[in-house]
This record gives C-alpha cells, sequence and structure tokens, in this order.
C-alpha cells in the first residue's frame, strides 16, 4: 500500500523515558498501518532548526510498534538522542504536531518467503535497533512462527525500550535473551556471542535471521549467517535526507556493483545482497 | 500561466535537476503523485552518454540550514534512459525537461540529438558544471568554452536548450553572455556550491569524496545575488533556485528577475514543496504576490 504523498502533520499522543531511550507515540490519521521493517521520515513542527540551523533535514526513524487506536493509527518510535535531530525528537511534547512522510521502505520477509524449508525466526536486535525487531516479533508471534530473540545493549545509559515493547505481564517475553558489554544484564559480551552459540545448534539450518542494530553488529551477523549457511535480512541504515528515492544519499554497495538506495530498495536487505555492511 | 520558451506552465515553481526521482517517488506514493504533481515541468536527473553507478558513500552530510552533497550523477546511461525511463516520465501530467551532461563535445551532440528528437521531451538542459575532457577545464566556468559548446550544440535541435550555470565562478554573468551568443534560450541558475565539512567523529571529511556541493536555505542569499547579476547582463528568461522553501522565497526569486523558479533540497523534507510554494504564490501569502502577479504570472 502506498504511502500518502507528502508529508502530514501528526499530534504527538506520548513521549515516555525508557532507560537511556525515549519512546514517543503519534496519531496517525492518513497514513495505512506500517508493516514490520517500515520507516518514517520525522520533524517537529516547530523548532527544527531554529538557532543553529540545524536539524534541517527529517530523521528516518523505524516504527517500533503500530497498533489501531481512536482516530487512526498509533506509531511508537523508540529513540535515542545522539545530535541535534534525534534530541529534539527525544523533546518532543504531547500535543505538539510532528510531520510525518510514510511508511516507507520495504519490509521483512516471512521465514517460509526467505526460506521454504524454514521453520522458524531468530530475531536479533542491538541498541535502538530493537524497535524494528518488537513489530516484526508481534506479528510472527500472531502468525504462530518459532522464534527467539537475542537483545544485546552496550551498558545501562545505552539501553531501554524492554518493558515497553518486549515484555507480557511483568516480565521479559520467554523468547527473549539479553546481552550486554557490560554485563548489567543476561550474558556479558556480545549478543553475536548468542547468536554464534544458537548458530552451532543442529536446527540453526532452519531459521532464517532477522537484525537490526549499530554497523559493526549488523556486519558480525551477516557474516556469521554468511558462514554458517543461514539466511538473514538485515534493516539497515544510511544517510537519508529525502526517504523516498530522491536525494540518492542513502546509497549502499551491493555485491556485483554499483549501488542501492536503501530508501527505497531497503532498508531490508538480504545478507547475500550487500558486499558488508559498512562501519567503522 | 507562465510561458516559458514557448512552453506553457500552469505555474512557475519547478523541480531543480536531480532532486527528484518521478519514477521512484509513483513508486512510493502511487498514482496520487500524478494527481497532484508538485511542479509545472518536470526536469530529469542528468543522463550521461553512459551508465554511471555515481560517487562512493558517504554522499551527504546536514549542514546549518541546508547539506553538502556528492552524488556523483548515478543514471542508466543515454541509452537505457530512452528506453526504460522516457516513456514512464512522459506519463508525467507536466511538460519534460532532460538534463544532458557529457565530457567532451561529440558525445555532449549525440545526446542533444538522441533525446531532442523525441517527442517527449520539450526542452533540455544543458549541465555544464563537467570538465571538457580535452581542454581540462570546466565548461561552464569559462565564458570561452561554454560558447564554443552552444555553438556546437544549438544547430541540433529545435528545441528550448536551458544553460545550468554554476555558481563558483566571479562572474556567472560572463558566463551567461557567452551561452546567449551561443544561441541559448534560457539560463539557469544556480547549481550547488563547492563546500566541505569535517566529520567530528574522524576528523576526517564527511563527505566521501572530500567535497561536494552545498544546498538549502544557506545559500538562498547568494543564488539571489547571482541572479540579479546575470538578470542585469542578458535578455534571456531565467530560472532561479536556491534555498527556497516557501513562496515568499519563490516571490523574492521573480522579483528579481526570475521567470521560473526551481525547488531542490525542500523537496527532501516536504515531497509537495513544489505544490506549496506554487499555491502561496498564487494566494498570495508573500507580501510580494501582488506586484509578482502583475510583473510575471498573468
Amino acid at each position: 500500500m502506498s504511502a500518502p504523498f507528502g508529508r502530514r502533520a501528526c499530534e504527538v499522543t506520548a513521549n515516555v523515558a525508557s532507560g537511556g531511550y525515549r519512546i514517543f507515540s503519534l496519531r496517525d490519521r492518513e497514513g495505512p498501518a506500517p508493516a514490520p521493517g517500515q520507516f518514517y521520515m520525522l520533524a517537529s513542527e516547530d523548532s527544527w532548526g531554529e538557532g543553529g540551523g540545524r536539524p534541517f533535514l527529517p530523521r528516518a526513524i523505524s516504527v517500533a510498534e503500530a497498533a489501531p487506536a481512536k482516530d487512526g493509527v498509533r506509531l511508537d518510535f523508540l529513540v535515542e538522542g545522539v545530535g541535534p535531530g534525534t534530541d529534539r525528537l527525544c523533546a518532543l511534547e504531547p500535543g505538539e504536531r510532528i510531520w510525518v512522510t510514510g511508511p516507507l521502505g520495504n519490509s521483512f520477509s516471512t521465514p517460509k518467503q526467505v526460506n521454504p524449508d524454514a521453520a522458524g525466526a531468530i530475531l536479533v536486535g542491538g541498541g535502538i535497533g530493537i524497535a524494528p525487531m518488537a513489530i516484526w516479533r508481534r506479528h510472527l508471534v500472531e502468525r504462530g512462527i518459532p522464534l527467539r530473540v537475542l537483545l544485546g545493549f552496550r551498558n545501562e545509559a545505552h539501553s531501554g525500550g524492554l518493558n515497553e515493547l518486549f515484555c507480557a505481564g511483568d516480565s521479559l517475553c520467554p523468547d527473549v535473551r539479553l546481552a550486554s558489554e557490560d554485563g548489567h544484564a543476561g550474558h556479558q559480551g556480545y549478543v553475536t556471542d548468542l547468536l554464534a552459540t544458537m548458530l552451532a545448534g543442529d536446527d540453526a539450518a532452519t531459521a532464517v535471521v532477522y537484525s537490526c542494530g549499530p554497523p559493526a553488529m549488523l556486519e558480525a551477523v551477516r557474516a556469521l549467517c554468511a558462514e554458517r549457511g543461514v539466511a538473514c535480512e538485515l534493516a539497515m541504515e544510511s544517510p537519508m535526507a529525502c526517504g523516498f528515492g530522491a536525494c540518492f544519499g542513502c546509497a549502499v554497495p551491493k555485491p556485483d556493483g554499483g549501488y542501492m538506495r536503501l530508501c527505497v530498495d531497503g532498508p531490508v536487505v538480504r545478507g547475500d545482497a550487500v558486499l558488508e555492511v559498512a562501519h567503522a | 500561466m507562465p510561458d516559458f520558451c514557448g512552453i506553457e506552465l500552469a505555474h512557475p515553481v519547478i523541480n531543480a535537476s536531480g532532486t527528484y526521482d518521478a519514477i521512484a517517488a509513483r513508486r512510493v506514493f502511487g498514482d496520487a503523485l500524478l494527481e497532484d504533481f508538485p511542479f509545472s515541468a518536470f526536469v530529469s536527473k542528468t543522463i550521461t552518454p553512459e551508465p554511471r553507478a555515481g560517487n562512493a558513500p558517504r554522499r551527504i552530510w546536514e549542514t546549518p540550514a541546508g547539506m553538502i552533497n556528492s552524488i556523483g550523477l548515478p543514471n542508466k546511461g543515454l541509452e537505457e534512459f530512452l528506453a526504460e525511463d522516457l516513456p514512464q516520465l512522459a506519463e508525467l501530467p507536466v511538460p519534460l525537461i532532460v538534463s544532458v551532461m557529457a565530457t567532451n563535445r561529440e558525445e555532449f551532440s549525440r545526446l542533444v540529438e538522441r533525446v531532442g528528437e523525441r517527442d517527449e521531451v520539450a526542452a533540455l538542459e544543458l549541465n555544464v558544471s563537467c570538465p571538457n575532457v580535452h581542454s581540462g577545464l570546466i565548461v561552464g566556468e569559462q565564458p570561452s568554452e561554454t560558447l564554443a559548446l552552444l555553438e556546437a550544440l544549438r544547430p541540433l535541435t529545435p528545441k528550448p536548450l536551458i544553460v545550468k550555470l554554476t555558481p563558483n565562478v566571479a562572474q556567472p554573468e560572463a558566463v551567461a553572455v557567452a551561452a546567449e551568443e551561443g544561441g541559448a534560450d534560457a539560463v539557469s541558475l544556480i547549481n550547488t556550491l563547492k563546500a566541505s565539512a569535517i566529520d567530528p567523529a574522524t576528523g576526517e571529511p564527511a563527505i566521501a569524496a572530500g567535497h561536494g556541493g552545498l544546498s538549502g536555505p544557506a545559500v538562498r542569499p547568494i543564488a539571489l545575488q547571482q541572479l540579479r547579476a546575470v538578470r542585469a547582463a542578458t535578455e534571456l528568461p531565467l530560472i532561479g533556485m536556491g534555498g527556497i522553501c516557501t513562496g515568499a522565497d519563490a516571490a523574492e526569486f521573480l522579483s528579481a528577475g526570475a521567470a521560473l523558479v526551481a525547488v531542490g533540497t525542500e523537496s527532501f523534507r516536504d515531497p509537495r514543496a513544489g505544490s506549496r510554494i506554487a499555491n502561496d504564490l498564487e494566494t498570495g501569502v508573500s507580501e510580494l504576490a501582488p506586484r509578482l502577479k502583475a510583473l510575471h504570472l498573468e
């Protein structure tokens, strides 16, 4: 389903702290419900680029959850303030309005769409990249598809969203396992350590891996899956001015040469459709 | 209804080349794009003789009130453009202007002939912000190179030829005068301003190519002055652009003598910016609008 043409002003309905992150919600009266993996271009209507002239461009943010609401769809976004754009999004006040374009980009494929023999899914999220894993997890659970969720964080200050996005009742969903580099939660180390252990198991070949997170983590996931012959889909990120194919900024190298535009050819990309995930 | 080089347009707002991919936008937004097309004419991305992949990322960087880009003119090349893209662009509800660029006169001639002969094409824009491989000089930075190129291309098509000026010269009006002498029908300005930024995380240039072109409202006063200088030097119709975000911004360029205005970077922030600006002009949101109506828009 096409995104409504142009940007529209939506009302911010909530904005709460969750660990080091924030989760804000919008009421979208016009757009279709987003598919897991899709993103929106967001910019506050007021005070976007005033003063220092930044932020200037809207920010591409993956949707973390969506639900039918009175007069439209409620959209939830998980953000961490890491610059002028995300700082402004973190400061959104309920009742103020925000420019929204989307839903944009493609979405995750079901395990059977990726591999007809696939029996289940492994979701690997890192940091703020746990957001699209949340909406995808819910869709998979609703379809009765077996899954495991592996989530990793750098440390307590750079974590959040678990209670709101991955809890059933008072506790973490039973299919979720955690890793943290500082050991504050779950396995001390990388989330890809958990993935490596899981992929060493006998049934790994019948799983499809889905991942979103910082570039170094995504590259580790891609390389692990390639090594073990396991199909994977990566929700990637790239500098993006427009989100609809106009600016050609979000180029990602393809294995056969040339580039894809992540906004219209992604953001979800098969692991074997990228050369490697560029990271510093 | 503006008449631009004999082409009738519904309003004076078009897009800047390379800032709107109408084919991709139709994939994203569906046919609503056609029903409410934001521009009164559509300017294609620059087409080159052979396919180009474009530059390695990082290609864009946000700056105060603007952005730097170094995209590298990715395009399918002339033959695939004619076969695949042109029929799709012909479905747009507005006249089509095709931007072309080559690095020698023979290739430029081939582009103008092959594109110019197509009925779907209303006019051509010559992107001269590129080197002539024979002289090593950037064509659009040299009045003599620009004159020689226009003299070679002018006889090849009866369709309007628009020369896109670079702002990275001391006297853009001298290049505009050369274009006029060579037989150009119109001039568009400005292209992006040469610019760079340092990534604070690495201490290295933020753009992989080292530098790029600055666009957005940060460049608007510079663009307006260059338009005024060119306006004073030539009779040609002008397409003014550079950081136009609102009807009031567009009104500045029109009152300084532009026949049309083009919107680029603002479309990244608002995919329907062209319609919004055209509507603002028409309904007189700008204080300048009543006078502009008398000057240009009737």
